[in-house]
Formats: C-alpha cells, sequence, structure tokens
C-alpha cells in the first residue's frame, strides 16, 4: 500500500502557493469532456460540486435526504473559525494554525493545517458574498466570538445556525449550476459501493431510495463527502442518515482508514432520558463562554441547584485549570465531566449530568444579552429538557460528536486509489486526535471551495482516462455485490429488531471504546461486537422488499458497515498506547488524570488497509510518519 | 407520570398510485419524555416484532433544523406546538388516550412515495431558478468591504431560517408555495449583494412556482401559523412588490 502523503517542499507558508504553481490545469474546452462524481451534499459535497461544476466539469451529486439542502452540516450550530484577525486581538493564520495543530495534539500534518488555516479568510469572503447572514456588529461589520480552546476571538456565526446558514449558501451555489445544466442533482440515492476499474475509481453504485433499483454510475473521477462516523455509537449527536457506509465500501474496495478511534466526545450535550432515546442533542459549546460548569461538592446532594450555596459548588473546571477555566478544548471538558460523575457527583435522575449554569452571567449582563446571544439554544432546551435556563441552571453531559478519523488521503485529499477523493468529515485529514471549536465548517468549505477543484483538475490532467461504461464487468459485479447483500439480509427474518442490535452495539462502543479506554476493555469489546456481530447475521429482522423505499432496510445495510467499522476503532485503540487528544487509555495518565503522549513511538497516522471479515475483521496496519519541522510538539496545558 | 397509551390513525399508503387508507393503532407505554418521533419509532418496533410493515416517514436532525419531518397531526402541519417541527414536538403535550391522527401533508405539487413521505422536489426547483447570488468560488470581495447594517442582516437571517420542510404548503388552502418562495426572496432581495440580480430573480422563482402547480396566495395566513421557524408573512408581502417591481 502506497501512502506517500505528497507534501510539497518549502517553507510553510510557500507550499499551498507553490503547489497551486505547480497543479496541472485542464483547459475549459476540455473540462467539459471530463465527469466527476460528488457523493454527499453536506458543506464539503456542496462546496465542491458548485465549484467544479462553474470551472466547466461534468458534475453529478448524489445525497441520502430528499433534498441536498438538508445534510447534516445543516445542524451545527455554534460558528466557523477564521484568522481574519478583525478583532485586532493578535489573531493570524500561523495563530490558528498552530491552534488547530496543539489542539489535535499533534497527530496532524503541519502542512495541511496550515493550508486550512490560510482558506479560513477566503471561505468567509465567499460566503458574505453569497448573501450568508452573518452576525454583525452595530457598524456593519462582521461579529466574532470566541471558542473553546481558543484565547482570541476568531469564530464568525449566524446565530446558533451558523451550518445552516453556510449550507444554504453552498446548496444555493450548487442549484446555480444545476441551473446551469453543469451538474445534475440526484437526491435519495445511496452509494453502496466504489467502482474500481484498472486501478483507478470510475464510478459509483447506488440504491435509488424511492424505487429501490440498484444503479450504476461511471466518472473520470469520485468525491467521497459523506460525513462521519458517530452513529456507530447508536447514540450521538449526528443526524439519523449520518453513516459509515460510503466510506468502509470504499475502505472494502482498498482505501485505507486512517485513524479510525479518534473520535470528539462533545462536552455540552442534554442527557440521555431513557431507552427510547434516538439521538442526542447538542447545546453549542459557545455556551461554556457565559455558563460555568459545577457539581456540588457533596455526593448524592438532592437539593435544587438554586439551592446549593456557593461554597458548596464544585466549579470543576476553573478550579482545575484556572487560565482557559470553562473554555478548556472538548475531549478536556468531557474527560472531567465524567471523572466527577464516576466519583458519584453527577446530578439529575440518572447521575449522569452536570450543571451548566448562567446565573452569573445574567446578573453580570442581564436577561437580554443574554437572551440576544443565545435565545434559541435556550429555547431548545426548555423544549427538551422541559426546565427554564434562565432560573434553572442547564443539565448537559458529554455526547459522541464528531469523528477526526477517515479515509487516508493525501496533501491533494485523494485516498490510495487513484481518482477517489475524499473531504469534509469522512477523510481524517487536517485535526489529528482532536478537532477544535467551530473548525469542522471551516474544513468541509475549504476542501470542497478551494482544494478539490485544484486537485481533481490536476489528476485529470495528469492521467488518461479509458473508455469506460456502467457495461464494464467490475460495475456489474459491485452491482450484484448489493443486490445479493440486500436480498441476504432481507432474507434472515429473525426476530430482533435492527435498532435492538444498533443499541447494543452503541452500549459497548459508549462504555469501552468511548471517553476512556483501557486494553483489556477494547479486547473484551472486540470479542463483545464479534459475537453481536454474528448473532445479527443470524437473528436480524429486516421488514418489507427491496424494491421500494425502505427506510429500515437502508438502517439494516448501515448497522453491517457499522459492525466491522466497530472492531477497526477498537483494534486502532489499542494498537494506539498513548494518551492524545480525544484517545485517553487509562494504563496512559498522570496521577492527576492528565494525559501521557507517546511522541517518540506514536507521533504517525494509523491507516489500516483492509484484508476481508471471516468471524474476525483482518486488517493491516500502515504508518504514516508524522514529522514536525515548524513547530515543537510540546504537552498541551491548559491549567 | 406514569405511561400513556395513544391511539393512532396513521395515514398508510404503499406508493403514488396506491390510493391509501388511515389505520388504527394502539400505542401502549408512550413516556412523557419522548419526542413524537420516538413515539413513532417505539409504535415501528412494535409493528416490526409483529411482522407487520413500519410506517415511514422522513426524518434526518431530529432538531428542528433540516426540514426533513413534516407530517401533519390531528390537521395541523408539525403538530400543535407553536413554532415547533414535528421532531421537536413532545408526548408531554399529550394525554393518556388521546387520539392522534398522522396524515402526509397534501399537495398536487408533492405526490406520496409511501405513507408519510411525499416528493418536495418542487421547492428545490424554485430554488434552482433563482434563489441564489451569482458568485463564482474565488471570485468573492473581501468580507468587510461590504458592510450591512445589524438590522437589515439580522431581517435577512429572520428569512433565511426558513428550513424549507413544506409545512407552509400543506397549511395553505390554496396548497401555496408563497412563504417558502417569499422567504428566499426576502433574504436575498434585502442584502446589498443581492440586488443586481433582484429583478431577475424575483421573476424567475414565482414563475417557477406556479409551474410546480403550487397555488396562488390569498392571505390566508396559514403558512405563518405552521411555520416551525416563525417565519413572517410579510415575506409575501415582500415577494409581491418585488415581482410587480420586477414586471413593470
Ligand atoms: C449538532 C452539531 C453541531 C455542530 N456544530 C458545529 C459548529 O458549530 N462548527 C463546526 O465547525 N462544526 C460543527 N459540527 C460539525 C460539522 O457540522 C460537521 O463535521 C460537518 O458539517 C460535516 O460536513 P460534511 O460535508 O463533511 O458532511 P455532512 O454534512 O455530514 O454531509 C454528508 C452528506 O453525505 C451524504 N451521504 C452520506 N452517506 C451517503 C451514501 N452512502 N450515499 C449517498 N450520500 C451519502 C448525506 O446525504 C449528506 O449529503 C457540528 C456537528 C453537529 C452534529
Ligand atoms: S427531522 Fe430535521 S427538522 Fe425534523
Amino acid at each position: 500500500m502506497n501512502l506517500d502523503p505528497k507534501i510539497p517542499s518549502g517553507p510553510l507558508e510557500d507550499k499551498w502557493k507553490q503547489h497551486l504553481k505547480d497543479v496541472k490545469l485542464v483547459s475549459p474546452n476540455n473540462k467539459r469532456k471530463y465527469s466527476v462524481i460528488v457523493v454527499g451534499t453536506g458543506l464539503a459535497g456542496a462546496s465542491a460540486a458548485a465549484s467544479l461544476a462553474e470551472l466547466g466539469y461534468n458534475v453529478k451529486t448524489f445525497c441520502i435526504q430528499d433534498s441536498a439542502r438538508r445534510a447534516h452540516s445543516i445542524a451545527a450550530q455554534g460558528g466557523i473559525n477564521a484568522a481574519k484577525n478583525y478583532q485586532n486581538d493578535g489573531d493570524s493564520v500561523w495563530r490558528l494554525f498552530y491552534d488547530t495543530i496543539k489542539g489535535g495534539d499533534y497527530r496532524s500534518r503541519e502542512a495541511n493545517v496550515y493550508r486550512l488555516a490560510e482558506n479560513s479568510n477566503h471561505i468567509i469572503d465567499q460566503a458574505v458574498a453569497q448573501g450568508v447572514p452573518f452576525g454583525r456588529e452595530y457598524g456593519g461589520l462582521l461579529d466574532n466570538r470566541s471558542f473553546g480552546g481558543a484565547q482570541v476571538s476568531r469564530t464568525f456565526y449566524s446565530r446558533g445556525q451558523t451550518g445552516q446558514q453556510l449550507l444554504l449558501g453552498a446548496y444555493q451555489a450548487m442549484m446555480k449550476e444545476v441551473h446551469s445544466g453543469k451538474i445534475q442533482n440526484y437526491p435519495r440515492q445511496e452509494m453502496l459501493d466504489l467502482v474500481v476499474v484498472d486501478g483507478k475509481a470510475r464510478g459509483i453504485i447506488t440504491r435509488n431510495l424511492v424505487s429501490g433499483e440498484i444503479q450504476k454510475w461511471y466518472a473520470d473521477a469520485v468525491v467521497l463527502c459523506t460525513g462521519g462516523y458517530g452513529n456507530v455509537f447508536y447514540l450521538s449527536t449526528n443526524a439519523k442518515n449520518s453513516n459509515v457506509t460510503a466510506a468502509w465500501r470504499c475502505h472494502k474496495r482498498g482505501a485505507a482508514f486512517a485513524n479510525p478511534c479518534f473520535v470528539q466526545i462533545h462536552p455540552t450535550c442534554i442527557p440521555v432520558s431513557g431507552e427510547y432515546q434516538s439521538k442526542l442533542t447538542l447545546m453549542s459549546e459557545s455556551l461554556r463562554n457565559d455558563g460555568r460548569v459545577w457539581v456540588p461538592k457533596a455526593k448524592g446532594d438532592k437539593r435544587k441547584p438554586n439551592d446549593i450555596p456557593e461554597d458548596e459548588r464544585y466549579y470543576f473546571l476553573e478550579e482545575r485549570y484556572p487560565s482557559f477555566g470553562n473554555l478548556v478544548p472538548r475531549d478536556v471538558a468531557s474527560r472531567n465531566a465524567k471523572l466527577v460523575t464516576d466519583d458519584g457527583l453527577g446530578v439529575g435522575e440518572t447521575g449522569l449530568a452536570v450543571y451548566l449554569d448562567f446565573r452569573d452571567a445574567i446578573k453580570r449582563e442581564g436577561k437580554d444579552v443574554i437572551q440576544a446571544k443565545y435565545g434559541n439554544l435556550f429555547d431548545m432546551y426548555e423544549n427538551i429538557a422541559d426546565e427554564n435556563p434562565y432560573e434553572t441552571p442547564m443539565k448537559i453531559f458529554p455526547a459522541v460528536h464528531y469523528t477526526m478519523g477517515g479515509l487516508w488521503v493525501d496533501y491533494n485529499l485523494m485516498s490510495n486509489i487513484p481518482g477517489l477523493f475524499v473531504a469534509g468529515e469522512a477523510n481524517f485529514s487536517d485535526h489529528g486526535a482532536n478537532r477544535l471549536g467551530a473548525s469542522a465548517l471551516m474544513q468541509g468549505l475549504s476542501d470542497g471551495y478551494f482544494i478539490i477543484p485544484y486537485t481533481v483538475g490536476n489528476y485529470l490532467a495528469d492521467n488518461e482516462f479509458s473508455k469506460v461504461s456502467t457495461d464494464h464487468e467490475a460495475f456489474k459485479e459491485a452491482a450484484e455485490t448489493s443486490s445479493k447483500q440486500l436480498d441476504k439480509l432481507l432474507s434472515i427474518q429473525g426476530d430482533k429488531t435492527i435498532i435492538e442490535f444498533h443499541r447494543e452495539l452503541g452500549k459497548i462502543m459508549w462504555d469501552k471504546v468511548g471517553i476512556s479506554r483501557s486494553k483489556e476493555g477494547l479486547e473484551s469489546a472486540i470479542s463483545q461486537i464479534r459475537k453481536l456481530r454474528e448473532e445479527f447475521w443470524q437473528n436480524v429482522r429486516v421488514p418489507g422488499e427491496a424494491g421500494y423505499y425502505n427506510k429500515y432496510l437502508e438502517y439494516a445495510l448501515r448497522l453491517v458497515d457499522y459492525f466491522e467499522l466497530a472492531e477497526l476503532m477498537a483494534l486502532d485503540a489499542i494498537d494506539r498506547n498513548e494518551s492524545c487528544g480525544c484517545h485517553l487509555r487509562d494504563e496512559y495518565q498522570s496521577e492527576e488524570g492528565e494525559a501521557i503522549r507517546n511522541d517518540d513511538d506514536y507521533a504517525y497516522v494509523a491507516a489500516w488497509e483492509y484484508l476481508g471479515v471471516n468471524g474476525k475483521l483482518e486488517t493491516k496496519l500502515h504508518k504514516e510518519p508524522l514529522e514536525f519541522e515548524f513547530v515543537e510538539m510540546k504537552q498541551r496545558s491548559y491549567k | 407520570m406514569s405511561d400513556m397509551t395513544i391511539n393512532l390513525k396513521i395515514w398508510r399508503q404503499k406508493n403514488s398510485t396506491d390510493s391509501g387508507r388511515f389505520e388504527d393503532y394502539l400505542l401502549p407505554g408512550v413516556n412523557e419524555h419522548m419526542s413524537f418521533l420516538e413515539m413513532l419509532d417505539v409504535l415501528n418496533e412494535k409493528l416490526m416484532k409483529e411482522g407487520g410493515d413500519p410506517v415511514e416517514f422522513d426524518h434526518d436532525c431530529r432538531e428542528g433544523i433540516c426540514g426533513s419531518c413534516n407530517m401533519v397531526i390531528n390537521g395541523r402541519a408539525h403538530g400543535p406546538k407553536h413554532q415547533t417541527a414535528a421532531c421537536q414536538l413532545h408526548m408531554r403535550n399529550y394525554n393518556d388516550g388521546d387520539t392522534i391522527v398522522i396524515e402526509p401533508p397534501r399537495a398536487a405539487a408533492f405526490p406520496v412515495i409511501k405513507d408519510l413521505v411525499v416528493d418536495r422536489s418542487a421547492l428545490d426547483r424554485i430554488i434552482e431558478a433563482g434563489g441564489y447570488i451569482s458568485v463564482k468560488t474565488g471570485a468573492a470581495p473581501e468580507a468587510n468591504l461590504i458592510p450591512v447594517p445589524q438590522e437589515v442582516s439580522n431581517q435577512a437571517f429572520d428569512y433565511a431560517t426558513c428550513i424549507g420542510c413544506g409545512a407552509c404548503v400543506a397549511a395553505c388552502p390554496n396548497s401555496s408555495a408563497s412563504l417558502f418562495t417569499g422567504a428566499k426572496l426576502s433574504h436575498l432581495n434585502s442584502l446589498p449583494q443581492g440586488q443586481p440580480e433582484r429583478d431577475k430573480r424575483s421573476i424567475a422563482m414565482v414563475n417557477q412556482m406556479e409551474k410546480e402547480g403550487f397555488g396562488d396566495c390569498s392571505n390566508y395566513a396559514e403558512c405563518e401559523a405552521v411555520c416551525p421557524v416563525g417565519i413572517s408573512i410579510s415575506a409575501i408581502a415582500q415577494m409581491r412588490r418585488d415581482y410587480m417591481k420586477a414586471v413593470f
């Protein structure tokens, strides 16, 4: 397996600029001879599709939802980072780069992250020109807020709906190209396989979710923008349709899967209320700018929060991390919430919650100011939890939120399968072992607007393409594999439902591959996963037929891939004998519970090759060493 | 509070050619903290265990932002709670023994796919006709070169917040998509960036709306009443003004 990251040489500041000078171009007349498939229409997919179409390529877009506008990106709340330094508080491209590398605990590539920081400013320009209504100051210029882990205010926002507004901007840009005829848009289509011909990605197999038909599509390049795999945990903040299927099927066709165990657990979510719970709702972490996190000092203190006097409250983040306080990065906040609840200090009926209190902020700034900042989030909380956060502190608990791992890509965002590009949350590229708040939107749009259009062009200009049609043997084989799998699932007719299996898998993952991990726990997780997977194939009940709209069949298909991915995540976590970013191994922490990273042995990207599943997942680890030429690897300290 | 038993009357339709009918289900064990869609999940689990066909409905974010869910509950799009999408509705709004009727949003422009799932692609085609500002990637000027007064930007946001669910169409006696179309026009037409294409956009989107078979607006304001994000019907007035100005 060839895992050359293809990082351009030269000074950090010049790498991308130089690369742009070096990439091969396709002449305007030739662009229309090429076709590109973009799978997924979230921020990454919609922006990539629009930009490629504007250049003149023939683009086909696919997504699961009934409209491209409904991709999971729509739910992002808090904001998007950029190094504009509008606040004159000392921000710069370098500082955004440095914060991101450090936030990722030195498990990402310097060159990629620097480019991300460079592109950040263009994203804001692009979005404003599209009419994205960002928050503004009285003078009409753009406003910023500060976000977890950053000491500058660099986060641009549209109330609590930044993802929605950015996605609508990208979606509209995409619809403009549907209008111009350069994009053919196929919603309600799920990619089930990648088609590789002569070693190059040449198309995909989809299931038409309305008719149930298995369909074949060819192209000269495929750009996968299918989002993250947090739903492997059953409960997460991800939209219900988020899945790993497209990425996993590419993995099975030879694409390396990198750092699968790097999962971000978000500290501020609404706690679970019962078995029937189907997903978790995030409360934007911008709330930590004004909310104070605490638990009662005494175990089992059942008093109402407002009855607990100041000196009996344990503001654990402020006390343990005086310089960052409530704004420590997500992993630190989540881990500490788990530690205090493990110690029996948790609140609420289940004891699996901590308080996020706005009392002091309301006293200091007035209810109106707090309402203007967070009104819709407070309403959302009250609607779900049935409590008024202006009067009673919110109850929050960590939940699975974002997956830093994903398909391995080189500097051009191309996987190790030529012609298969991967952008957005689906790739592993820029966030290392932990992602900073407000940087996923930035990465998705940087990939889609400002990287993919050039690197896909370079690939097309640099390669010869044999004429391939969907009659090719490879298409037939892939389509048959997909149909057979559908038939198999429908034929089992066991007596456990898909959700029952998913819930059980999720519990194994949350308990043993979640906030903290140990070798022992991970090994037992693996044997439990294998057992459950076997049972699934014997005893699952999938309703209905394949030939029409059948949401539960879609669901079952996705669960098939989660069962394999789950095992890989545990294997990856076992391999990584260190604690870094979101990956906390119990064996590798100091006495005070701080993570101990091991740069000598683990400063690498773990890229896994799929070899098959035979009772167990057969897989092979390849390592891409990470070299740090421009920053010094420091132990993170938020004390 | 103890668990509730709910009588459900749900529209079942195999596909777009099937004529469809209501079917009754008795669902015990409903908890007040469940969301409405979780209640349907529980129903579906029960149906599948019994070897039946689950009820199909569109959903994704379950946070009231993606606009996937759009069922009509007891005659009202998204159900009884003001400015709340069906996925954000909780069973605490119901009592033990209640009957709840659930059906798809009905409009000629929204053919049924299965049960509560409909085809809303007409809304995409309205955006496709002109719901954008034509700026190519890379051509944008520095963001702060275009100051936008805070009130203008806030107002644009109030329209841009539309989630495209189609509840407005379902609620309108004429099945008009005026609130949806008006919201996008009011968003883009109020911003300085949106001025160059203002007339063209207004004509193209209004014409497309008609072409898709949506009805006219007769000011019933039912759309505003059911909109889960509170889009004001001032959007429709704005759309009319902009359209008239563009045509004459
Ligand atoms: C509640 C929440 C709040 C967040 N808030 C923020 C924030 O404030 N700031 C920030 O920076 N980040 C935030 N994030 C993270 C961020 O939203 C996501 O990481 C990002 O939007 C992912 O974008 P994407 O384009 O990679 O993928 P998605 O938006 O997940 O899009 C995936 C697309 O792929 C399609 N797809 C998937 N599988 C298939 C398949 N098999 N076949 C066909 N199509 C498929 C889907 O239909 C969809 O169109 C938040 C995330 C959540 C869950
Ligand atoms: S499911 Fe997204 S708005 Fe209801």
